[in-house]
C-alpha cells in the first residue's frame, strides 16, 4: 500500500536548516479507514479501498450505507482505491494515518486541477499570439492551423482553444518536507493541483521508489 | 481546520527579539554568510524603504549607496540568516514605501531624522 487520501489545506513557507525559504503545501492526510480489501483470489487483483472525511449516514444511498456496514466502518464521503502487495495484511475498519509517509523522501500527488473554462491558445497552450499594435488585428488569435491543398485537412491533436483545467493532474516527485502526525498533516515542497480544500490522493513517488527503500 | 494549521506553521517560523523599526529608519542588518562550512557575519547598513507581507512571510527592503551605486536588498524578516537588526537612526517619513529615493541622488536622497518631542 503506498498512498492515502488527503485534503489540500493551502500553502505557506518555512525556513530549512540552512535558512533557505521553502515553499510548502500542507495536506491533511488521513486518518483514512479501510473499507474494502480486494484480493487476487476474489477480485483478480490486490488493492485496498480507503474512505476519508466523515459523512452523515442519512446522506448515503442504501447501497453505499450497506457497503460501509459490511466493513464495520463509519460513513465516509470519499472512497479511493490503492494498489497493495499480496503479502500485505489489511482488515476492513482499520485506520491508516500520515505515519505511512514517515521516512519517505518524495510523493506524487493526484488531484483535479482548477477549471478555467473555455480559454484561447495563449492561455491554454502558451502560444505567443500576434502583434499588439501597428494596425495588427491578430492580438491573441490562433493563427494558421495547417497547410494548403495538401493535406487539405487539419491534423488530429492540433492545439486549439477549448476547455482548460478541471482535469485529473498528477504532480510527480514532490519532496516531503515534514510529517506532522499529531495533526495528520503532510508538508510537501511546491505546489499541488486543485483548489484549497480540494480532495487529493498522495502516493509514494513511483519514480523515486528505489531511493526510498 | 485549514487556517489553524497554516497559522500554526507560520507561528512556528516567527523569530522573537525583532526590534521595532519603521520605514525610513537607518538599520544595521547582521547577515549570516556561509562559506564552505564556516559561518561569518556581515553587516549591511542602509535605509528601510519598504516592509512587505505579514506573519512568517514578512520581508523588508534596505537601500544603501555603495561605491556610488544604489543597492537594495530584500531580507525575510524571520529568516535565520538575519542574525540581528540594529536601529541606528529613526527617520521622519510621510509614506509607507520610499521608492521615490530611487530617482534621487546625493543630498536629495536623504531621509529627515525623527525629532522626539
Amino acid at each position: 500500500m503506498n498512498g492515502l487520501i488527503g485534503k489540500k489545506l493551502g500553502m505557506t513557507q518555512i525556513f530549512d536548516d540552512q535558512g533557505n525559504q521553502v515553499p510548502v503545501t500542507a495536506i491533511e492526510t488521513g486518518p483514512c479507514v479501510v473499507v474494502q480489501v480486494k484480493t487476487t483470489g476474489r477480485d483478480g487483483y490486490d488493492s485496498v479501498q480507503l474512505g476519508f472525511i466523515e459523512q452523515k449516514e442519512q446522506r448515503l444511498t442504501k447501497a453505499v450505507a450497506g457497503h460501509f456496514k459490511k466493513a464495520g466502518a463509519a460513513a465516509k464521503k470519499v472512497l479511493r482505491e490503492f494498489r497493495a502487495d499480496a503479502d500485505e495484511e489489511f482488515e476492513p475498519g482499520q485506520q491508516l494515518d500520515v505515519g505511512l509517509f514517515e521516512g519517505v523522501s518524495h510523493v506524487d500527488v493526484v488531484a483535479t486541477s482548477k477549471g478555467s473554462g473555455f480559454q484561447g491558445v495563449v492561455r491554454r497552450h502558451g502560444m505567443s499570439g500576434g502583434r499588439a499594435s501597428h494596425g495588427s488585428h491578430m492580438h491573441r488569435r490562433t493563427g494558421s492551423i495547417g497547410q494548403c491543398e495538401f493535406p487539405a485537412r487539419v491534423f488530429k491533436g492540433k492545439r486549439m482553444p477549448g476547455q482548460y483545467g478541471n482535469v485529473r493532474v498528477t504532480t510527480q516527485n514532490l519532496k516531503v518536507v515534514r510529517v506532522i502526525p499529531e495533526d495528520n498533516v503532510l508538508l510537501v515542497r511546491g505546489a499541488v493541483p486543485g483548489p484549497v480544500g480540494g480532495i487529493v490522493t498522495v502516493c509514494k513517488a513511483i519514480k523515486k521508489a528505489a531511493a526510498a527503500s | 481546520m485549514r487556517t489553524q494549521i497554516i497559522d500554526k506553521l507560520s507561528k512556528e517560523q516567527l523569530k522573537d527579539g525583532i526590534p521595532d523599526f519603521n520605514i525610513g529608519d537607518t538599520v544595521k542588518v547582521h547577515v549570516k554568510i556561509r562559506e564552505g562550512d564556516k559561518e561569518r557575519i556581515q553587516v549591511y547598513t542602509g535605509n528601510v524603504i519598504a516592509r512587505n507581507g505579514t506573519g512568517s512571510t514578512e520581508t523588508f527592503t534596505v537601500r544603501r549607496i555603495s561605491y556610488g551605486e544604489g543597492v537594495e536588498r530584500v531580507f525575510p524578516l524571520h529568516s535565520p540568516a538575519v542574525a540581528q537588526i540594529e536601529v541606528e537612526r529613526q527617520g521622519r517619513v510621510r509614506r509607507a514605501k520610499l521608492y521615490y529615493l530611487r530617482d534621487r541622488a546625493g543630498k536629495k536622497a536623504r531621509v529627515k531624522e525623527k525629532r522626539r518631542r
